[in-house]
């Protein structure tokens, strides 16, 4: 057992926490949102290419430095810290991740590209009815000659509009929950008979509904491994956000605790007062608990799928609560001026907000480790 | 970063077990699983064979007694004790007074107290609370008055555990009536067949002898039984109180805890259905259960820097803080997992009763367990003082 982290894996934190320090300031971020795009490509340019940071979680074989989750957890925590809405989840997490488990001719394919940052990938995963059961698509993936026909519609997908590529669900068969029939598709975002409409999100990201009529794919769009690799997957992805959920309940202490040693009022900080200092206590060990349970889930990732199912839906479960609590406890310890646009803390508050549901509640979460850990066993 | 064993650390756990196994007292097995009240020879029992074995003091630095193992090993040791339903030993000489001892204690004092400690052969208790001094420990009126080569101390202690069984206390006294609350206090070692005290014991909710009151009176304690200098007994206190927050933590016990919930709950019925299939019931438990995994990678966590050089702090009042809350919510979910046979009160039956017992017997000691453990979130600091020194302490509030 050694819970530390090696000198390369600190390197890379202090790279990152470095470069957004100096471009990544609370105003610099406002004005990135405001823009058409959403964005400024340069900075993701700049990660891939000045940096090399988008390399951090692949195997020397196709370019990285050869690391994986623990550096994903890194860097997510690193973005979560200046609210960043750059497409790294979805790009190299998910994306990124989907190919490394499927290896071979695909990953060669696609991962230089990622690596270079030249492709953004957005994970359509989500239907309207579905919640978040990943199985419940109605998109179909029809078998035609060599390739697919693709219909239907994927809701909230984050980072679309920025998209090269889609990663998609869709069914090959199967009725509308079944798990059998679920496949994963990596596709040109651009294809014939894909529209989108795209719109900000409240946590100042982009996103769009995406609606597939009779588009066209190749069979090579097809990374095999069916519901079994998109559980993989996501779960890898809900422990980057819970890594990024650490940085960004950090913050929001930290911003609450310096607020509350500014603020008078009573003629005293309000940092004196005891019932704050004990509330920003328990914001304190709330932000300590989901980084201890990040770092759990991370170690679980490679578990045997029961195993690390367990361990991620605890880690979700725990770090969701602790999201809220710590959010609206900053929220309400800063005041009228929490409920502004003007401070970050709001802003923090926001991402925070919708991080408790990304990829699963908690309670969808406790119901998940229920089924699988304590109904097992009875 | 990675938490799997090596083979060394599979091999330790493999010689643990059998240790356990071939040297855990025969009548000592599934005592601590029933709640029954342990008497002084059972928990020395146990002591005894840990220390012929070495094992009795592994936190402790080889050079004085320790074992010498890693974290990893501490780790692999207290899950084992805990997964056997080892009885836990009594901290007041092996994690209280005895790292006082090693670490502010003369050379003497080292010699003459740390191999008592070690073989068992001293039963310590702690006299630091008292009638006027809770959560404010440093306004303890106890005075010690030097007389020669004596102190004379003059007093009372309170919620002394197991004074009823002790050859030895720890005491706070204060030595300097005049000086600001923490600097006139002082640290004394005291044999507690001195003339002049007295032990008289409170009985607690669940009905258990476990505190005591200890009176002191003209007690005559010689000078050379003070620990670190004098009026500088604080910066003991303060040392102790932090290292007996990490063990309170008590990981391995809860999830112990946790399973025999799970197992009364897959006994009891629920109409149709255990109570473990009952989706309420069964959330408190995954909810429980995912706080102990969240406490235990804190402790891991804290572990590992104390491995790397960074001795306990305050961010073990964390440790302490959500350890005892849920200590205190596994008693209460087993209480409400027994349903009707949490009442009956076996303490009520006169000596020598020799009926069936009533109800379930994993619903026998629910009740007292519920009311006993209440102790854990005021003992050792209550949590309200853990919030207050974590606020000072760590967030410079």
């Amino acid at each position: 057992m050694d819970f530390t982290y090696n000198e390369t894996q600190g390197m890379i934190r202090d790279t990152l926490a470095r470069f957004l320090a100096d471009t990544y300031d609370f105003e610099t971020r406002q004005k990135m949102i405001a823009t058409d795009a959403g964005r400024d490509p340069g900075i993701w340019n700049a990660l891939a290419n000045e940096l090399g940071l988008l390399g951090a979680a692949f195997g020397e074989e196709h370019g990285g430095l050869g690391g994986g989750a623990l550096e994903n957890g890194l860097l997510m925590e690193e973005f979560g810290k200046v609210i960043a809405i750059e497409p790294y989840l979805q790009t190299v997490v998910i994306g990124g991740g989907a190919l490394k488990t499927v290896g071979g001719a695909q990953a060669a394919a696609h991962i230089p590209g990622i690596i270079s940052g030249e492709t953004i990938i957005a994970f359509a995963y989500a239907e309207p009815q579905g919640r978040y059961d990943l199985a419940n698509i109605h998109t179909t993936a029809k078998a035609d000659g060599s390739g697919y026909i693709l219909n239907g519609h994927k809701g909230v997908v984050y980072c679309a509009p920025w998209a090269t590529h889609l990663l998609v669900t869709a069914r090959t068969g199967g009725s509308t929950r079944e798990r059998n029939g679920v496949e994963l598709f990596l596709i040109d975002a651009n294809l014939p008979g894909i529209t989108r409409r795209d719109y900000p999100t409240v946590d100042g990201n982009r996103a769009s509904e995406i609606y597939f009529e009779n588009v066209a794919i190749p069979g090579d769009a097809l990374l095999a491994g069916g519901i079994d690799l998109i559980d993989k997957v996501v779960d890898e992805a809900t422990v980057a956000v819970c890594a990024e959920a650490t940085g960004v309940m950090a913050k929001l202490h930290e911003g609450t605790l310096d607020y509350s040693k500014q603020r008078q009022q009573f003629g005293q900080p309000i940092a004196r007062f005891q019932v704050l200092q004990h509330r920003m206590v328990d914001m304190f060990m709330e932000v300590e608990q989901a980084k201890s349970m990040t770092t759990y889930a991370t170690l679980h990732l490679d578990k045997p799928a029961l195993e690390r199912m367990g361990a991620v839906s605890q880690c979700k479960a725990k770090v969701s609560r602790g999201a809220k609590f710590v959010g609206q406890n900053a929220i309400q310890t800063h005041g009228g001026i929490g409920i502004t646009q003007e401070l970050a803390i709001g802003h923090y508050f926001k991402r925070a907000t919708l991080i408790e549901g990304q990829f699963g509640s908690a309670d969808y979460h406790y119901d998940r480790f229920e089924r699988l850990v304590i109904d097992e066993a009875a | 970063m990675d938490m799997e064993f090596t083979a060394e650390d599979l091999a330790f756990r493999d010689e643990v077990r059998a240790f356990i196994s071939e040297n855990y007292p025969q009548e000592l097995r599934g005592k601590q699983d029933e709640g029954d009240e342990l008497g002084k020879e059972d928990f020395l029992a146990w002591h005894r064979i840990l220390h012929k074995k070495g094992w009795v003091a592994p936190a402790w630095p080889v050079e004085y007694g320790g074992t010498g193992w890693t974290p990893t090993q501490r780790y692999i040791w207290s899950e084992e004790t805990a997964r056997a339903d080892c009885i836990r030993l009594m901290p007041f000489g092996l994690s209280m007074v005895g790292p006082v001892i090693y670490t502010f204690g003369t050379p003497e004092q080292k010699a003459k107290f740390l191999p008592r400690i070690l073989s068992g052969e001293d039963w310590w208790c702690q006299g630091y609370s008292e009638p006027g001094s809770g959560s404010d420990l440093a306004s303890l009126r106890t005075k010690a008055v030097r007389d020669g080569n004596d102190y004379v101390v003059n007093g009372q202690k309170t919620w002394t555990t197991m004074a009823q069984h002790a050859d030895w206390g720890f005491f706070l006294v204060r030595t300097d009536p005049d000086a600001k609350q923490q600097e006139g206090i002082s640290f004394l070692l005291v044999d507690m067949k001195t003339p002049g005290i007295t032990v008289r014991p409170i009985i607690t909710l669940g009905g258990e002898h476990e505190v005591n009151e200890v009176w002191l009176e003209d007690v005559r304690v010689p000078v050379e039984n003070r620990v670190y200098e004098e009026n500088k007994g604080w910066t003991c206190a303060k040392f102790l109180l932090a290292h007996e927050r990490t063990g309170i933590a008590g990981v391995a016990s809860s999830k112990r805890g946790i399973e025999r919930i799970k197992d009364i709950a897959r006994s009891e019925q629920d109409g149709d259905r255990p109570l473990l299939a009952n989706p309420f019931f069964k959330r408190k438990v995954a909810e429980l259960q995912t706080d102990l995994t969240a406490l235990e990678f804190t402790e891991l966590r804290s572990l590992a820097g104390e491995a790397a050089g960074r001795p306990p702090g305050p961010e073990s009042s964390l440790l302490k803080i959500k350890g005892s809350e849920i200590q205190q919510r596994i008693t209460e979910l087993a209480l409400e997992a027994v349903g009707h046979y949490g009442a009956p009160y076996f303490r009520g039956f006169g000596e020598g009763d020799n009926e069936h017992p009533i109800g379930p017997d994993y619903a026998h000691r629910t009740a007292p367990s519920y009311f006993n453990m209440r102790k854990t979130t005021i003992y050792g600091g209550s949590n309200e003082i853990q919030h207050n020194i974590i606020a000072k302490m760590v967030l410079g509030l």
